[in-house]
C-alpha cells in the first residue's frame, strides 16, 4: 500500500497547474490570440469583383498576397499620420511627465497642507473618459462658445485659434496632459513614498537641502517609475484615437486619417475595407512592438540593472 | 517593480490592441436577429427584425403588429445611416442580417454590390406608380430589379431669417448669383455676420447641390462604371462655394457644432441651405428663433429654372438573409404606402414621405410648428419636391463622402482651391473602385 500510493499522487500534482492555467489560456486564445490571428489572415485577403459588382455572386473573397501591405506602406497618409502623432507626443510626453514629477515631488515634500485633497484633485481628471474630456475641451476651444474667449474679448484681445493649423497639436496635447498627469503623478508618488526615511536622514546629516535631496536622491531613485510612465505614454501616444476623433466634427482641421488608428477605423468602418485595415493594424502593431522593445532594451539595463 | 516578462506582456497587450480591436469588431456581426427569423414555424407567427434609426418607428410598427397578428415586426434601433451600412454588410456576410433594414438611397448600390439586399420586384405590386420617377429609379438602380421601397425624401430648399433679411435689405435669392450678392452685401454691412457657412462635414448637402446643377457622379455603360465626380456641373458648384469662402463672405466652419447652433440662434448666420427636414434641426439648435424663419425654393443656376437636389432620404429594404422575404416585402410596402402608416410616419418619425399622395393633405396639411408663420409650408414643399433632379449613386459613395470630408475640410480651412479638392475626391473614389477590382473608366 505504502509503495503504491506515490505514482497517482505525482500525476495529479503535474496536472493541477494546467487545470489552474486552463481558464487563462482558453480566454487568452479565444479573446486575444484568435482575433489577432484572424486579423492577420484577413490582411492577406481581398475582394474580387465581376462586372458591375451589382448582381448576386459578383463579389468573392480571395487571396491578395502582400498587396494590402504594399498599399498600406505606400499610402503617404499612414506616414503623415505617424509624423503628426510623433509631433503630438513630443509636445505631450515631456510636459505631462514633467508636471507629474513636479506634483509628486511637491506632495512628497515635508510641509504640505491639504496633501490628500491635492492628490485627489490632480488625479480626478484621469477618472473622466477621454471622449467626455474631449467634448468638454472642444466647447472651450470653440471661440463662440468658450467663456475664455468671451473674457479675452471683453479685454479687447483675441484668443489663439486652437482648432486649426498648429494650434491643433496644443489643443490635443492639452487634453491628454489634463487627463494623464494625475495618473502618472500617482505612479511616481507611490514610488517616492517607498523610499526609506533613513536615506533622507543621512542626506540631511550631510547638509543636503530639500532641493538637493529632490534632485540627487529622489529623482534617481524613482527613475524606474519614470521609465515605466514614459513607456506607457509612448504607447498611448502611438495609439491616440478618441481625442482627435471626438474633436474632428468640430473643425476642418482634423482629417479622418489624422492618426494611424483613425486611418484603420476609417478603412474598416467607413470604407468597409477590413482587409487593408487589417494590414495597416498589423503594421502599426509591429512598429509599436519594435519601438517599445527598442526603448526597453535601451533603458532597461540602466534603469533596472541594480535591482535585478 | 514589475518583473521583466510582465512588462513585456504589457507591451504586447498594448501593441496588440489595434489588431484585436479590429478583428473583434469584424467578427461580431452575427446577432440574435437571424435566430429570431428562423424560429418562426408554420404554426406560430412569422417574426421579422427591422434595423432602423428613424425616431418613433416602433410606434408605427406597433400599428402593423396589431392588425397583422401573423407577421410580427421588431424594430432594433440603430445609431445612424453611416454606422448601419458597415454593420449590416458585416452581419449579412455572417448570415445574421435582419429581415428588413432602413437604407439611405446613396447606400443602396453599396448594399446591392455586397449582395445584402433581395430583389423584391415580384412582391412589390404596383408600388412604382406611387412614387416620383426620380425616387423610384434610386431603388431599382436603373435595372428591372426592385431593391427597396422608398420611405422619405429630402428635397433641398432655402431657409432664411425673414426678420434679419428685412433688416439688412437682402432679397430672397432666386439665383445663385443673387445668393452671392446677398452674402457680399451682408458681409459689407456687418463683417461679423455671414449669410451661411460652407460645411465640410456632411457630403450629402454638396451631393444634392451638384445634383441640382446636373451632375451624374456615377454612370454605367455595359459592365463598366464611369466616375465623374469632377464633371463640369460639380466643378461649377465647387468653385462657386470656394469663391465665397475665399472672399470671406461666408463662414468656413462645419455644421452641427455648438458654435454653429449658436450662430443660428444669435443670428450670426442668416440662412441655411437645407432640406425639408430642416425645421426639426432648427427647432432643436435655435429654439428661440421660432417663427422668424421662412422657406423658399433653392436658388437656381439660371433665372427661370426650377430644379432642386436632395439631401438624405431613405428606403426600406428586404435582405437576402431573410427567411420570410414575402412577409418582409409586404410590411415594407405597407409601411411606406398605406395611408395610416404614412400618416404615423409623418407624425411619429418626422419624415417627409416619399409617396407622392402623402405629400399633401393628411398629416402634412398644417405647417411644422416651428414654421407656423408659413402656413403653406408643405404645399410649397410638395411643389419643390416635384422638381427634384435624378440622382446617380455608385457602389462606393461611402468612400467618396469620406474623401469629401478630408479634401474639402482642408480646402475650407486654408481657403484654397475647391476644384483641386474636388479632383482629390474624384481621384480617391476612382482609385478605390480600381483597387476593389471594378471595371471603371475615369
Amino acid at each position: 500500500m505504502a509503495t503504491a500510493a506515490p505514482p497517482p499522487r505525482r500525476r495529479t500534482f503535474r496536472l493541477a497547474p494546467y487545470g489552474f492555467l486552463a481558464p487563462a489560456i482558453v480566454l487568452f486564445s479565444l479573446m486575444f490570440a484568435l482575433p489577432i490571428g484572424y486579423a492577420g489572415y484577413l490582411s492577406f485577403r481581398k475582394i474580387h469583383i465581376q462586372g458591375l459588382g451589382l448582381g448576386p455572386g459578383s463579389r468573392s473573397e480571395g487571396w491578395a498576397g502582400l498587396s494590402n501591405y504594399a498599399s498600406a506602406l505606400s499610402d503617404p497618409e499612414l506616414l503623415n499620420g505617424t509624423a503628426r502623432v510623433l509631433v503630438y507626443g513630443a509636445m505631450l510626453v515631456p510636459v505631462m511627465l514633467g508636471l507629474a514629477l513636479l506634483f509628486a515631488l511637491l506632495l512628497d515634500a515635508d510641509k504640505v497642507r491639504l496633501r490628500a485633497f491635492s492628490r485627489i484633485a490632480i488625479f480626478l481628471p484621469y477618472a473622466i473618459p477621454g471622449v467626455v474630456a474631449s467634448l468638454l475641451w472642444g466647447f472651450l476651444y470653440l471661440p463662440t462658445t468658450s467663456p475664455g474667449y468671451f473674457l479675452l474679448g471683453k479685454l479687447g484681445m483675441s484668443g489663439p485659434q486652437l482648432l486649426s493649423g498648429h494650434g491643433m497639436y496644443v489643443a490635443l496635447a492639452n487634453i491628454a496632459v489634463w487627463g494623464g498627469t494625475g495618473f502618472n503623478m500617482v505612479v511616481i508618488y507611490t514610488s517616492l513614498r517607498s523610499i526609506p526615511a533613513e536615506v533622507y536622514e543621512a542626506a540631511r546629516l550631510d547638509g543636503a537641502s530639500e532641493l538637493q535631496i529632490a534632485l540627487r536622491i529622489k529623482i534617481p531613485m524613482v527613475l524606474p517609475s519614470l521609465v515605466l510612465t514614459f513607456f506607457f505614454s509612448l504607447i498611448a501616444t502611438l495609439q491616440v484615437f478618441s481625442e482627435p476623433t471626438t474633436l474632428a466634427p468640430l473643425t476642418n482641421g482634423i482629417s479622418s486619417t489624422w492618426s494611424p488608428l483613425m486611418k484603420v477605423y476609417r478603412d474598416a468602418f467607413v470604407r468597409g475595407d477590413i482587409y487593408s485595415a487589417s494590414a495597416t493594424s498589423v503594421v502599426i502593431a509591429a512598429v509599436t512592438l519594435v519601438i517599445s522593445f527598442g526603448f526597453l532594451k535601451l533603458v532597461g539595463s540602466r534603469a533596472y540593472g541594480e535591482q535585478q | 517593480m514589475l518583473s521583466m516578462h510582465r512588462r513585456i506582456a504589457l507591451g504586447l497587450t498594448a501593441a496588440g490592441v489595434a489588431t484585436a480591436l479590429l478583428a473583434g469588431c469584424s467578427s461580431s456581426g452575427s446577432t440574435s436577429s437571424a435566430g429570431a427569423s428562423t424560429q418562426a414555424t408554420a404554426s406560430g407567427p412569422v417574426k421579422l427584425t427591422y434595423w432602423a434609426w428613424a425616431p418613433g418607428l416602433d410606434q408605427v410598427v406597433a400599428i402593423w403588429n396589431k392588425s397583422h397578428p401573423n407577421i410580427q415586426v421588431t424594430v432594433e434601433k440603430q445609431a445612424s445611416g453611416d454606422d448601419l451600412l458597415t454593420k449590416v454588410i458585416t452581419a449579412a456576410k455572417a448570415g445574421g442580417a435582419p429581415d428588413l433594414v432602413q437604407a439611405e438611397y446613396q447606400a443602396l448600390p453599396t448594399l446591392v454590390s455586397n449582395n445584402v439586399l433581395a430583389d423584391i420586384s415580384k412582391q412589390d405590386g404596383s408600388a412604382s406608380g406611387k412614387f416620383a420617377a426620380g425616387i423610384w429609379k434610386q431603388v431599382t438602380l436603373g435595372s428591372n430589379a426592385v431593391y427597396a421601397i422608398p420611405q422619405d425624401s429630402g428635397p433641398l430648399m432655402f431657409f432664411y431669417r425673414k426678420d434679419l433679411f428685412a433688416k439688412y435689405g437682402l432679397t430672397v435669392p432666386t439665383t445663385w448669383d443673387q445668393f452671392a450678392a446677398d452674402a457680399a452685401k451682408l458681409h459689407a454691412a456687418d463683417p461679423k455676420k455671414s449669410l451661411t457657412t460652407f460645411s465640410s462635414n456632411d457630403a450629402g448637402l454638396f451631393a444634392g447641390l451638384a445634383q441640382q446643377a446636373g451632375a451624374s457622379w456615377w454612370t454605367t455603360s455595359g459592365d463598366t462604371w464611369k466616375v465623374a465626380i469632377n464633371d463640369a456641373a460639380t466643378q461649377k458648384v465647387a468653385s462657386f462655394w470656394g469663391n465665397l469662402v475665399k472672399n470671406g463672405t461666408i463662414d468656413n466652419q462645419p455644421m452641427y457644432t455648438p458654435a454653429w447652433s449658436k450662430a443660428l440662434a444669435d443670428g450670426s448666420q442668416l440662412a441655411w441651405v437645407s432640406a425639408v427636414w430642416a425645421p426639426g434641426v432648427l427647432s432643436s439648435s435655435a429654439p428661440a428663433t421660432k417663427g422668424k424663419w421662412a422657406m423658399a425654393p433653392l436658388p437656381q443656376w439660371s433665372a427661370g429654372e426650377n430644379v432642386t437636389g436632395s439631401w438624405g432620404g431613405s428606403s426600406t429594404a428586404v435582405t437576402n438573409n431573410s427567411k420570410h422575404q414575402d412577409a418582409a416585402a409586404q410590411f415594407a410596402l405597407w409601411l411606406n404606402t398605406d395611408p395610416t402608416a404614412v400618416a404615423a410616419l409623418v407624425k411619429d418619425s418626422y419624415v417627409y414621405p416619399a409617396a407622392s399622395d402623402a405629400q399633401t393633405g393628411g398629416a402634412l396639411a398644417t405647417a411644422p410648428d416651428f414654421f407656423s408663420n408659413q402656413p403653406d409650408f408643405y404645399t410649397s414643399a410638395a411643389k419643390i419636391a416635384a422638381t427634384t433632379a435624378p440622382a446617380a449613386w455608385g457602389p462606393n459613395v461611402n468612400v467618396a463622402y469620406s474623401a469629401f470630408k478630408d479634401a474639402f475640410g482642408k480646402a475650407a480651412q486654408n481657403k484654397s482651391d475647391f476644384v483641386a479638392a474636388l479632383n482629390t475626391m474624384n481621384q480617391a473614389t476612382l482609385a478605390d473602385m480600381q483597387k476593389q477590382g471594378f471595371k471603371v473608366a475615369g
